[in-house]
């Protein structure tokens, strides 16, 4: 039995962070990495998984991108990951979530695992595709935003609750494999200890190629994407009127706003 | 190839609100010549047509399928059976969670340009160009679509205005073909009370977020929002940890806040999702030790301070 946990490594920006000379991105310089908030969720929602199983489950974690992922992907292996794939190529350089899905649908060919897991989005673009995308590619059923799951490795169904907007939530049955995006707050995702972080760093890390997965350098980058990023800038946001002061006069202030609001309704 | 595709969502009988922000989008892009069509999918489409028929749509394409409900096979099929028919150069869909579980899919599968949380769509030099948030949303980024025949775009809700006007498309059916239904939708089921606050009922509410670092500070939120007459609330990560109940979890996946005039954010960043479905508040008051949190962009008000400080100071005065 196997699960898969396609997961990102994010960025964030720096306070002063410049656009890269060509306009069409920041430049890396100013990024901050990190393991992509809801991939934490869904790698322990893998993990949880596996401990309650009766038969050996094996929890793997694949992610595209250059060796800075592989940090990311030592701190899966620390959180109860059994073992992790990167897939890198130049030519990947430029992929919508489209392209990367085409590459995390190739890995999951190639290890057919009893279910794939993607987190709902990412913090940085925010895409909310991929998971989804990797699903058509793979021609498996697929469900996004999963706030709560009920699966046993190998059951040829799993039930869940689909998170909606305004706090309903939806029941559904779904067919096995699948791939299933998962939302915040499904589980609580664990702390790796000092020593599962020694060990993971030993651990290796396997490293694809796209003809590894049988993927050619059309079926990704710009050629392998249904967008092109264009331009990149920073946008005039409308800002807040700031109450200036200590915090006894921003207090103060505060307060007239709450009683102008109550007298106005009074 | 020409003309707009739609597709309107509606859950439990009731249209969604995205469906005619999707006719103002399509208003805004439409050239001349071009035909807006809006599909609705239901097991009763029909019930749908009266309020959909709003200026800025020329058609109403009835779609019937046999789940009652949204499920992404029968979404997949379906819209992609209607878009092979119509060959619409521009699709448009809502930026939703339903919308999540199929467009992915069906651009992937059909190669249709596709991009998703789009807040701005126009044409520059007769080409396509949407707009969207990138890195957190710090950052505006414009993508186009070179070499695509028809486009896919998610919208993002609470940005095109719905047109206010009746008028009366024509009404045409349209026969879908069977999908095979992989998930099968059980029951919905309303987020459990957890304590007995209506958030939907609130006019003031006060949230807290991250940003109260520990579940022991808690409590003196609690007792300022008695002190000052507001409701608490919280942000998601709040009621993930579960310090607060989830019925008391504004933004868009919680509680929809929509009698709420006065917000008082101590400590919340502001994701995306919060801030969309807090938004229309009409006074926002952000307190936040991060200076460029997202919060303040849309606040109407902001203190950049300790949220203890200035909840302590608060108190003193009611």
């Amino acid at each position: 039995m196997k699960i898969l946990v396609a997961v990102k490594q994010v960025a964030a920006l720096d306070e002063d962070f410049e656009i890269r000379g060509d306009g069409r991105d920041v430049d890396p310089d100013f990024l901050i990495r990190d393991l992509n908030e809801w991939d934490d969720f869904s790698l322990e929602e893998a993990v949880k998984i596996k401990e309650a199983a009766a038969e050996p489950v094996e929890v793997m974690v694949v992610s595209v991108g250059t060796d800075e992922v592989d940090e990311s992907l030592r701190k899966c292996l620390a959180k109860g990951a059994d073992r992790a794939i990167r897939v890198w190529d130049a030519a990947v350089e430029g992929s919508d979530s489209i392209a990367i899905a085409r590459v995390l649908a190739a890995v999951a060919q190639r290890e057919a695992p009893d279910m794939l897991f993607a987190g709902v989005q990412s913090s940085d673009q925010s895409f909310a595709s991929t998971g989804i995308a990797a699903a058509a590619l793979l021609g498996w059923p697929h469900a996004a935003v999963v706030s709560k799951l009920t699966y046993a490795p190998g059951a040829s169904s799993a039930v869940f609750r689909r998170e909606l907007e305004g706090g309903l939530l939806q029941e559904v049955e779904i067919q096995c494999p699948a791939v299933l995006t998962i939302q915040l707050g499904i589980n609580t995702p664990r702390y790796a200890s000092l020593r599962s972080i020694k060990q993971a760093a030993s651990k290796p890390i396997e490293v694809l190629s796209l003809a590894d997965v049988a993927l050619s350098e059309a079926d990704v980058g710009e050629a392998g994407s249904l967008s092109r990023v264009r331009r990149m800038y920073v946008p005039d946001k409308g800002r807040a009127q700031l109450i200036e002061g200590d915090a006894a006069q921003q207090a103060a202030r505060l307060a007239e706003i709450i009683r102008e609001f109550k007298g106005a309704r009074a | 190839m020409s003309g707009i595709l739609v597709i309107a969502e509606q859950r439990r009988g009731e249209l969604r609100p995205i469906s005619l922000e999707l006719l103002g989008a399509a208003a805004s892009l439409r050239r001349d010549g071009d035909e807006v069509a809006v599909a609705i999918l239901s097991d009763s489409p029909e019930r749908f047509v009266k309020s959909l028929s709003v200026g800025g749509a020329d058609e109403i394409v009835t779609v019937k399928v046999a789940a009652p409900e949204f499920d992404p096979d029968t979404f997949e099929s379906a819209v992609g059976a209607l878009i092979a028919k119509r060959n619409p150069d521009l699709v448009l869909v809502g930026h939703s969670v339903d919308s999540f579980g199929y467009a992915a899919a069906l651009a992937a599968r059909l190669g249709l340009g596709f991009a998703t949380d789009v807040f701005n769509a126009e044409r520059i030099d007769g080409e396509l160009v949407a707009t969207r948030g990138g890195y957190g949303q710090k950052v505006n980024v414009e993508v186009d679509f070179p070499g695509r025949s028809t486009v896919l775009l998610a919208i993002r809700g609470n940005v095109y205005k719905a047109p206010d006007q009746a008028a009366t498309p024509r009404v045409t059916t349209f026969d879908a073909p069977p999908a095979d239904n992989r998930a099968k939708g059980r029951e919905f089921i309303e987020l459990s009370a957890g304590d007995d606050v209506d958030m939907t009922a609130a006019e003031f509410i006060l949230t807290i977020g991250r940003g109260i670092g520990e579940e022991a500070k808690v409590p003196q939120f609690r007792e300022l929002a008695d002190a000052v007459g507001a409701t608490l609330g919280c942000s998601r990560p709040i009621a993930d940890a579960g310090w607060l109940p989830k019925s008391r979890q504004v933004g868009q996946s919680g509680k929809t806040a929509s009698a709420c005039k006065l917000y008082i954010a101590m400590g919340v960043s502001g994701a995306i999702q919060h801030l969309a479905g807090m938004k229309h508040v009409a006074t926002i008051v952000a307190v936040n030790t991060d200076a460029e949190a997202s919060i303040f962009s849309v606040a109407k008000y902001g203190i950049v301070g300790d949220i203890f400080e200035i909840a302590d100071e608060l108190r003193k005065l009611f």
